[in-house]
């Protein structure tokens, strides 16, 4: 029992500390705020530090905790770091943005920290019922978040849509694991596979397992953002505060990530053969619903939610290629690849996102794209930023979007499926126009604003330049981050 | 050691161009950014050098190989190497690109660093791609010369550039996706390997060949570029500046005929043979299709590249013959090319930096006022049409001679390209250069300053020498070629 608490430590850590901050947030004045959001930063640091000690403490290998509930595995701790990292980028990127707009209080801070407690048991949930728990911690948190502005009508609009459609979503989903559970008659997702294993040779049971396996789809799919069951991310995005957009977009695509690999692939792996096909179809219709609406947005915010759904349709295609013919010697290379696309992709939503942020000031919201236009006349160096970002977002060598795009089509031609390769490949072409346009109105065209940049905190400045040049550097050498995501896929 | 110097040393240089442009609302250190650019791109020329003069003539693999592993996860290695057939262009293309660098000297004011290390950057990475023997490596430097190229087509092009380096871009990488997927392909089917060494080895069966043949050609289609995928071309080089259009068409134009015979013919040698019909109609359309194109064109830079899609056609027409005098010609017309067209280029840049128009129409008797330019872009225009003791005769000799070999009314239809190739490109000099001056503006013109003299003075020196002496353009090349030939001879299936 001990054992177990020191396990889940990284959870307490964050737990005991939104807790604290609370606490200590209500004594603090609001010209103060700093010292809570140093505080938040603390906690992050606290938890990343408590969670390279159980990984450093156990090896490498997986270990579980309160009976099975909770599972501690590289691909875990590798997520939840990443999360750490990106939420602590977020608070960095959206300090000014919030202190500008009075939004920075307390309830800003304990939501986010909350958010990413329940992205961590998302990440580490080895059960249907701590899958499920970790994800209404995050949802309820981010629906707050969403309509924090309370007196923007255009937010409280964007929080209800998304909490009906995020509800409905939780609904599809509970149904089918309770249909899963009573073919199975088991929560545990080690139970779960090894009666799936069993049961999937009865073509009775069988259909009974795809009924349920169709919820789940479709859950997990809502909760990525994947077409058809996309529409609330444009919504999502244009209405949230920026800061709130950001947070949306970034870190829990990665418990998204971690919620489908732990249900499908942990869980229902022997029916690979039946959700790989549904996540095909998930795919192609998000690459080319993101890819073709994306272009007719005149807002920036809506054109990256609309690269989003189209982004998570790419990365579909990694996990939809790694059994063929009941033969898994592609799955650890080809869930390696979806992993590694999903951390790179938050880290390029969190520098687009971040720019917008950064180009925002008090009375002023950068989110059309007329806000961007020469952008290269008036800062050079931001313009080749945002430059890599676009560039990388639309995968073209040498910034790492090109290695994510490629380990993905890599998995995918290996698992002998050409034509999803092809049309993926067509898809981002189309794709490739509305990044371009954004280079094209930095760099072509004259600024409608000739003003120079307002001048922004050094640490914003530092972490924006450091992000757009990670991509450049991970293009570079993408191998570490590769391999570690590999690794972490070997020892599910 | 020398290959990885070839490439990195124009990209610092280029990362220091930019890095001394600093913040450039002001013009100050506008003359220290041209000094460094100069510079960097002379020692970029000079660190080439060696590749020719250390080159062992009787060794027809690769030379001056260097390899370090990359990404070990997916097998790719930083493999470098040149052969008879690409070390050639590396040297061109370090060569033209102080020419670009001094005849941006004064035409480019308006961020001057940024124009310059664009340059820079790009002929580094073009490097990259003419050394690459691996195939992922080849792809990362063959897409990211797309970057700096919509950069400067886009920000110092003409008045619809917009619309051209968007087709550019979208076109080129509509072509590189294809072939992207070709490469996976062929990593798959040869266990794990990007080694463009083992693909040649790798056996492969028609059908497959066939498919991976479509893959290549779109991307190499699209770059040469052939017709009827050669739309962006006119429109791209009208658009860019001057420099931007001669490293197109110098340069650029030669990665997709570089692929061509890299990755197409030694790796599909099957598919090669059973499709040359269609690469040879292909070509012969853009040679005669293209030259009467050419022919009423009222743009010069228009005509000029419309020349360029011919010329090239002739470049393909001469790998799918496969023999020889083919393929060695199509080698040489692309050196000669890479001369011609950067000295056309930079002569209408000449005269639009003076007039502001590319019309024919505006001109007439320029050589008038400038003699000495009209008789070096006399020579530059005989050496367009192929006049014997010019580059441009070796090339378009040679693979006439080839396609005599293969077929005599080949060799007939591609003989008319000197017909048309004189016709467009003597017409338009004479109607801009002879008569009388057709405005006060042209009587008007100042000849070539020093500057302008000193970098059409030199072309004009290299297209009489490939011309006059063309052996040691190709003693370099037989031993590659005819290795390559012997290796297309035997089937892999």
């Amino acid at each position: 029992m001990m054992l177990d608490f020191i396990v889940v430590l990284p959870e307490l850590v964050l737990l005991f500390g939104a807790c604290a901050l609370m606490l200590v947030d209500l004594y603090v004045k609001s010209e103060q705020r700093r010292v809570s959001l140093a505080m938040a930063q603390a906690v992050l640091l606290l938890a990343a530090v408590a969670t390279l000690l159980v990984l450093l403490g156990s090896g490498g290998e997986l270990i579980y905790a309160f009976g099975k509930l909770y599972v501690a595995d590289v691909m875990a701790h590798l997520l939840k770091l990443s999360a750490y990292a990106a939420v602590s980028m977020v608070l960095v990127y959206s300090r000014q943005y919030l202190i500008d707009r009075d939004l920075m209080t307390g309830e800003f801070l304990t939501l986010l920290l909350f958010a990413l407690l329940g992205m961590m048991v998302m990440m580490s949930a080895n059960s249907f019922l701590t899958v499920y728990l970790g994800l209404e911690l995050l949802s309820l948190c981010l629906y707050a978040m969403v309509a924090l502005n309370r007196d923007s009508a255009t937010a409280t609009e964007a929080a209800m849509k998304y909490f009906v459609l995020g509800a409905l979503a939780s609904g599809m989903l509970l149904y089918g694991m309770s249909m899963l559970y009573g073919a199975t008659g088991s929560l545990n997702i080690n139970e779960v596979a090894k009666q799936v294993a069993i049961l999937s040779k009865d073509s009775t049971q069988h259909a009974f397992l795809i009924f349920g396996l169709v919820f789940v789809v479709c859950g997990i799919a809502f909760k990525l953002g994947l077409a058809p069951f996309h529409m609330w991310i444009p919504d999502v995005y244009q209405g949230a505060p920026t800061a709130v957009t950001l947070l949306i977009g970034t870190a829990p695509k990665l418990a998204a990530f971690a919620m489908a690999m732990r249900l499908l692939v942990n869980g229902l792996l022997d029916l690979a053969h039946d959700w790989q096909q549904m996540l095909a179809i998930l795919a192609v219709l998000s690459m080319a619903i993101g890819n073709i609406t994306a272009i007719a947005q005149s807002n920036l915010k809506r054109m990256l939610a609309y690269s989003t759904i189209a982004h998570m349709g790419f990365m579909l295609l990694g996990l939809l290629s790694g059994v063929v013919g009941g033969n898994w010697r592609n799955a650890p290379d080809a869930y390696g690849a979806a992993m590694f696309y999903t951390i790179v992709y938050v880290l390029m939503s969190l520098g687009s996102f971040g720019v917008l942020l950064f180009l925002s000031h008090k009375g002023f919201e950068c989110e059309k794209l007329e806000d961007l236009k020469g952008l290269n006349r008036r800062n050079p160096w931001y313009a080749f930023i945002v430059l890599l970002l676009m560039f990388s977002l639309a995968g073209v060598p040498p910034t790492v979007g090109f290695y994510a795009k490629l380990a993905v089509l890599s998995a995918v031609v290996n698992a002998g499926m050409l034509w999803l390769a092809v049309v993926a490949v067509l898809l981002s072409l189309i794709g490739a126009y509305y990044y371009l346009r954004i280079v094209k109105l930095m760099y072509f065209d004259e600024p409608s604003d000739a003003t120079p940049l307002a001048e922004r905190p050094r640490a914003v400045r530092l972490l924006l330049s450091a992000n757009g040049l990670a991509l450049l550097v991970l293009g570079i050498l993408p191998q570490p981050l590769m391999a570690i995501c590999v690794f972490a896929i070997h020892k599910l | 050691m020398l290959l990885s110097l070839a490439i990195w040393v124009p990209i610092l240089a280029g990362l220091l161009t930019l890095a001394a442009g600093g913040n450039e609302s002001d013009q100050r250190n506008a003359p220290a950014v041209r000094l460094i650019a100069l510079l960097g791109s002379i020692a970029g020329f000079l660190v080439t050098i060696p590749l020719y003069t250390g080159f062992n003539l009787l060794n027809p693999g690769m030379q001056f190989v260097e390899q370090h592993a990359w990404i070990p996860q997916f097998n790719v290695f930083y493999t470098l190497g040149v052969d008879g057939i690409s070390m050639l262009f590396i040297l061109l293309n370090s060569f033209i690109t102080i020419l670009v660098v001094i005849a941006g000297w004064r035409v480019i004011q308006q961020r001057v660093a940024q124009y310059l290390g664009a340059f820079l950057i790009m002929s580094g990475l073009l490097n990259g791609v003419f050394s690459a023997l691996d195939g992922l490596l080849f792809y990362v430097f063959f897409e990211a010369t797309l970057i700096p190229m919509f950069i400067i087509i886009g920000v110092w092009g003409g008045a619809n550039r917009v619309y051209a380096a968007f087709k550019f871009f979208l076109y080129t990488l509509f072509g590189s996706l294809l072939m992207l997927i070709a490469l996976l392909y062929l990593y798959n089917k040869s266990g794990g390997s990007f080694a463009i060494r083992d693909w040649w080895k790798l056996p492969l069966p028609l059908d497959a060949q066939l498919w991976l043949f479509f893959g290549f050609l779109f991307a190499f289609a699209v770059k040469v570029p052939m017709w009827p995928v050669h739309t962006w071309l006119p429109d791209a080089h009208v658009e860019a500046p001057t420099g931007g259009s001669v490293v197109l068409a110098a340069i650029l134009l030669k990665l997709g005929a570089y692929g061509f015979i890299r990755f197409t013919l030694p790796i599909l040698p099957d598919a090669s043979r059973e499709l040359a019909w269609l690469m040879i109609t292909l070509s012969l359309i853009a040679v005669v299709y293209i030259g009467l194109v050419a022919l009423v064109q009222t743009d010069m830079k228009k005509l000029i590249a419309y020349s360029s899609i011919s010329h090239m056609g002739f470049v393909t027409l001469g790998f799918f013959i496969f023999n020889a005098y083919g393929i060695e010609g199509a080698l040489v017309q692309m050196i000669s090319h890479g001369f011609v067209s950067a000295a056309l280029f930079l002569c209408v840049g000449v005269m639009y930096e003076r007039m502001h128009s590319r019309n024919i129409a505006d001109y007439g008797g320029v050589v008038n006022s400038m003699p000495k330019f009209a008789a070096l872009m006399m020579l530059f225009a005989m050496a367009n049409c192929g006049l014997p003791a010019t580059s441009g005769f070796v090339g378009e000799f040679m693979v006439i001679m080839g396609a005599m070999k293969a077929n005599f009314w080949l060799a007939f239809a591609a003989a008319s390209t000197l017909v048309f190739g004189a016709a467009y490109t003597l017409w338009m000099y004479k109607r801009v250069i002879f008569g009388a001056p057709a405005n006060d503006q042209v009587a008007a013109l100042a000849d070539l300053n020093a500057r302008e003299f000193l970098v059409l003075g030199t072309l004009a020196i290299a297209v009489l020498w490939m011309g006059v002496y063309p052996l040691p353009f190709t003693e370099v090349m037989h031993a590659s070629v005819n290795d390559l030939l012997r290796h297309l001879a035997l089937p892999k299936y």
